[in-house]
Order: structure tokens, then C-alpha cells, then sequence
């Protein structure tokens, strides 16, 4: 299945530019499109492995999904958190506008 | 006499404890180290010279006042800008964090401080531990101590180049994919990646949850246990935390010490010695001149096979790139670092693809794309779950390895530090320095790369890493063998670092070259 190469062309890394939230300009879509191919071409051999009935690990050592207690602690000060953000008003996150003017 | 800058932690430790020393002093030592190093070598991102004096002083006062200290109480240690720091700026390396200051700490932070360590400073980074060369920082070059026009490795390459330029004599790196044991390597100090779950990620800027872990870096491997024992331990604030206590690594480091392996079994992991790979003949020539002294310490020394690790390159670049995709998505301009574009008119989706090109540079980029394309609908399967499936089956070889041996040995990179430059057009060029960290890294296991000598068949004399590899909690197999390995070296050849060239004559060199070609 090594032969399985995606095809990353101009428009498919847009469209992964879009999904992914990043503006990236026209010279960077050359680049990547190259980059990307060799990339995920070399990454696809993880299909050379026959894997049907193996499970997938995420941790070294088996864990339990447990509940913490729940017990109530301070969080930390609004001023501190809202210290850092980009844009503040009324003591919240200034947000820029969700809905479009078409909406 | 050796001056203060140049003891190791537990004899800087000790100098503090018995009054030959105060923690001011050291602190001033190490400050005053960088001040001189630093435009050259350029290890930090942020010197937080104020901080250090302040911690260094509470030291002094609770000696001074009777209290009990901790063994590495007073010892200057330099961190990794990804970890973060109340009220010390914390970058993760990226242009989207600049000027962030945190306003709480990481729980490595909170341990080392109530161990008091004091904190020298952050150190540079591949953004957001991206990279095996730390030239993906927005910032800063990073030059490797040994020669200045190579790099420091990475992604850890501040805190490498900061203890092997002894600006530090500890640092704390994390290791995603060999980010503590590559770095370690090509600057000729110690670095071990723990077990995943033994050391907490509660406030380590995220990069691919699953594989992150946090370690420590020193000269010595005592040293580097040392700063280990402070680290590590369960954390409520972290789900992936192993709720056991670790084991004795500061005993293990100890026992190591007497240079004795009568009955440990070490493997040699075939699939990592050079069949493939492009491994350097000066890699693999001290790679060879360590199993031999390994042998005469009294190991047993077997071959063992894993078939899959030649999977876990391609594994590796799907699943750290796949979990950053979702990780890094908390950059959205809202709540806390850069925005860009917001002129009132844009849209909040808008102002966020804007900031996120302005503020990410093209590894990470690149990395978000890849993981975008593995992610979606349709490939998920294919590649997110198949890589998921290949760590099953890398955690098997190292299961298989394991009932016949105690611990794994490889080079820890298939090469000596590289030119500045030379590998940054190429992303697949710079993948390959991770080909012997990654399977540890996937498997979950615990790994450390102690010096092994020096190679000059490319160039200068540099740095050759030695990487044991151990089952997972069983950290302390790493430092035993670690420690017995260089407690024999140092007593054939003298450590690795006593070779470091003259850093003041590294930099005119490097300035009379740059004279040269003008």
C-alpha cells in the first residue's frame, strides 16, 4: 500500500489553511504543497502494518478514567486571567464580531 | 580552584549547606556566567536576574535561621519556556506568546521552587517543541557550546547548551519525541525522559498531549536524579499522572556510581545500530567502544530485535502533529496572547486565521496541516488510529525485548550536531535526528542519554550520546546503568565535558571566521 501516496495539491492545502484557521499566503501555498506530499507520503507506511485486531495505546501504563473529588477551590482572580487577553471591556473578553453583516 | 560556576549541583548543594558558600553568591556566579556567555551562545529567551537574587537570598535566610534544607537547596536551575512561570514571561518559543506573563505556575514549577531551586531564567526552544534543532524558535539562534556554528540540538536546545556552557548546572527540558535526549547528546551532558505519567503536565504549554513529558538535564547523572526526584510524583491537576509513587532514582544514580553491572542484561536493539538511517561512522564507532566497556563492567550483552520501530518515524509524525492540530487550537485571540487584524470590521474567524498565520512560524504551521489532513473524516482510521495501533505494537517489542533483557541500548542520534542552517529546508532531513528517541516516546517508556565520547569525522571533535532505554516506571534501570557507565568512563578518558573548548575562544574564532568571509 506504499504506492497509496496522498496528492497534496494548491487547493487542498487551502483548504487545510481554512479548516485550521490560518491565512496563509500564496507563496505559502507552493511551499507546503510540496512540503506536505513528502510529508504524508513518507507518514502513509503506518498502513504497511497489519492491524486490524490490535488496539490502540495512549499511555505507558494502563490507567483508570476516575472522577476527582469534587470539591470546591478558588480559581484564580478575574483580574489576573483578563490581565493578560488581548482586548478587555466590562470586565469581560472583548470578542471581535461572530455573525457577518450577510447573516 | 574551581570556581562556583563550574560544580556540580550536589557539590554546589553541599558548598550551601555547609556555609562555604551562599546561595547569593552562587546565583551572582551563574549570572554573571551568562552575562559574559550568552551573546554567544544564546541559551535564554529571558534572564530573570531579580527572581533568582530574591530566591537565592530566602535560601541564604532559612540557613541562616536553623531551618532544614533540601539537597539541591540554593542551586540554580534554567527552564524551558514552554514550562510556565508566575509572573516570568512564557513563550513556548512563538511569536503568538510574546509578552505573555502567566498567572500561575506549572507544577514542576511550584516543585522546584519548594525545593529551593532557584530559577535563573527560561531558556530557548524550538516553537512550541517543534523541532530537533531549536532553529524553529521565533526568537533566537541557539549555538551549540562545542562549536558555535552548529546548533544545540533540540527541542530543548536553551536548556542543553545552558548546562553545557555551564551558565546552569541543571536545567529542565521536555521531550516529545527525543527533545531532552537529542539535545543532551550534541552538547555532551546528561538528559532523561521519564516514564510518561511520572513527571506532571499541569502547566506545560501543550504540544501532543499522549508523548509530552518533562525531564531533567545535568552534567552528571547523580545530578540530573537529583533534579528527577524533585519533579517527579503523582499531581491531582494532571489526568495522565501516575497515581504511584516512582522509584529511588538519587539511590539508583548511587549504586550506579560503583561502576559494577555483574548480572544486568543489556540488549542492543538491532533496528537502531545502522542497518538504515544514514547513522555517522563516528556515531557508531563510540557507540561500539561503549558496549565494550559496558562488557567489561559486567553486563551481559545480547541482541535483541524490534521489528516495529522501523515504524515509528512514520507513526510518530502523524500523532504529534494530529494531537498539536487540536492542542495548539486554544490560539484563537481571545483570552490570552497575540491578535491581529481586529480593526472592528473583521470577524472574530477572520481575526483568528490572521493572528494564528502572524503568530505561528512555518514548522508549526505545517504541523497544524498535517494534523488537520490525519484528523479528518474519512482518514482518521487510516492514519490517527493506525499510528495509534503501531504503538501498541512498539510497546510489544519493548515488551518482548524486556523479558529477556533489564535494560535497551542505542546511540541516542544517528548524528553529532549539525551545521546552523543545514537541515532547516528539508522538514523530513530534520525528522530523521529522532529515529532512535522515538520508539521510548511512543511506547511511553523511560530513556537517558549519558556522553559517550566525542567524534571528529565530521569536523571538530563533538559530542556522541549513549541512550538506555528501561520498561516503563522502572526509571531507575536508567540511571544505574547511566551512572556505572560513566563513573568507568570518567575514570579511563575524563568526563566528556572537560573537552569543551574555551568558550571565550570559540566566540573570537567564530568572529575571526565571520572577518574571513567578509
Amino acid at each position: 500500500m506504499s504506492d497509496d501516496r496522498p496528492e497534496i495539491t494548491r487547493d487542498e492545502v487551502a483548504h487545510l489553511a481554512r479548516l485550521a484557521r490560518l491565512a496563509v499566503t500564496d507563496a505559502e501555498l507552493d511551499l507546503f504543497a510540496g512540503q506536505l506530499e513528502v510529508i504524508l507520503g513518507s507518514v502513509a507506511r503506518v498502513s504497511e502494518v497489519a492491524a486490524a485486531d490490535i488496539r490502540p495505546t495512549s499511555h505507558a501504563v494502563p490507567l483508570e478514567n476516575v472522577y476527582r473529588v469534587d470539591e470546591v477551590r478558588p480559581s484564580l482572580p478575574r483580574e489576573a486571567i483578563l490581565a493578560v487577553a488581548p482586548a478587555v471591556e466590562d470586565d469581560r473578553f472583548r470578542v471581535p464580531q461572530i455573525l457577518g453583516e450577510e447573516e | 580552584m574551581t570556581e562556583l560556576h563550574q560544580l556540580s549541583a550536589a557539590d554546589t548543594a553541599a558548598a550551601i549547606a555547609q556555609g562555604e558558600a551562599s546561595a547569593v553568591e552562587v546565583a551572582h556566579a551563574h549570572l554573571d556566567r551568562i552575562d559574559r556567555t550568552d551573546p554567544a551562545v544564546g541559551a535564554f529567551l529571558h534572564v530573570d536576574t531579580e527572581g533568582a537574587l530574591a530566591a537565592a537570598a530566602e535560601i541564604d535566610r532559612r540557613r541562616a535561621d536553623g531551618q532544614p534544607l533540601g539537597p539541591l537547596a540554593g542551586v540554580p536551575l534554567a527552564m524551558k519556556d514552554v514550562v510556565v512561570t508566575h509572573g516570568v514571561p512564557t513563550t513556548s518559543g512563538s511569536k503568538i506568546l510574546q509578552g505573555w506573563i502567566p498567572p500561575y505556575d506549572a507544577t514542576i514549577t511550584t516543585r522546584i521552587k519548594q525545593a529551593g531551586l532557584v530559577m535563573l531564567g527560561k531558556t530557548n526552544m524550538d516553537e512550541f517543541a517543534m523541532g530537533s534543532s531549536t532553529e524553529n524558535s521565533a526568537y533566537q539562534l541557539t549555538r551549540n557550546p562545542w562549536d558555535l556554528g552548529r546548533v544545540p540540538g533540540g527541542s530543548s536546545g536553551g536548556s542543553s547548551a545552558a548546562v553545557a556552557a555551564f551558565q546552569a548546572p541543571l536545567s529542565i527540558g521536555t521531550d516529545t519525541g527525543g527533545s531532552i535526549r537529542q539535545p543532551a547528546a550534541v552538547t555532551g551532558i546528561v538528559g532523561h525522559k521519564p516514564t510518561y505519567g511520572a513527571v506532571s503536565r499541569y502547566g506545560l504549554i501543550a504540544f501532543s498531549s499522549s508523548l509530552d513529558q518533562a525531564g531533567p538535564f545535568g552534567r552528571t547523572v547523580l545530578d540530573t536524579a537529583l533534579l528527577h526526584q524533585v519533579m517527579a510524583g503523582h499531581d491531582p491537576c494532571d489526568a495522565t499522572s501516575i497515581p504511584q509513587p516512582g522509584p529511588d532514582v538519587v539511590s539508583a544514580a548511587r549504586q550506579g556510581a560503583r561502576a559494577d553491572l555483574t548480572g544486568v542484561r543489556i540488549g542492543i536493539v538491532s533496528q537502531l545500530t545502522g542497518a538504515s538511517g544514514g547513522y555517522q561512522d563516528g556515531v557508531l564507532a563510540r557507540f561500539a567502544d561503549a558496549v565494550a566497556l559496558l562488557r567489561e563492567l559486567g553486563a551481559e550483552i545480547v541482541e535483541v530485535s524490534c521489528p516495529h520501530f522501523d515504524y515509528a518515524l512514520a507513526a510518530y509524525y502523524l500523532i504529534a502533529p494530529s494531537e498539536c492540530s487540536s492542542n495548539l487550537a486554544r490560539f484563537d485571540a481571545v483570552r490570552y496572547g497575540l491578535r491581529a487584524g481586529d480593526d472592528g470590521q473583521r470577524s472574530l474567524e477572520e481575526v483568528m486565521s490572521l493572528t494564528r498565520e502572524q503568530g505561528f512560524g512555518a514548522e508549526v504551521k505545517r504541523r497544524i496541516m498535517i494534523g488537520t489532513y490525519a484528523l479528518s473524516s474519512g482518514y482518521y482510521d487510516a492514519y490517527y488510529g493506525q499510528a495509534q495501533k503501531v504503538r501498541t505494537l512498539i510497546a510489544e517489542d519493548f515488551r518482548q525485548a524486556f523479558t529477556q533483557t533489564d535494560v535497551l541500548i542505542s546511540p541516542t542520534s544517528p548524528f553529532v550536531a549539525f551545521g546552523i542552517g543545514e537541515r532547516t529546508a528539508d522538514p523530513m532531513a530534520m525528522y530523521v535526528n529522532d529515529l532512535c528517541t522515538l520508539p521510548a516516546s511512543l511506547a511511553g517508556t523511560p530513556a537517558i542519554s549519558v556522553p559517550c565520547g566525542l567524534s571528529d569525522t565530521e569536523g571538530p571533535a563533538l559530542p556522541v550520546g549513549l541512550q538506555v532505554m528501561a520498561p516503563a516506571m522502572a526509571d531507575d534501570r536508567c540511571y544505574r546503568v547511566g551512572a556505572a557507565f560513566e563513573a568507568a568512563f570518567t575514570s579511563r578518558h575524563g568526563a566528556v565535558l572537560d573537552q569543551i573548548p574555551d568558550l571565550g575562544e570559540l566566540a573570537m574564532a567564530a568572529a575571526a571566521t565571520k572577518e574571513g568571509q567578509r
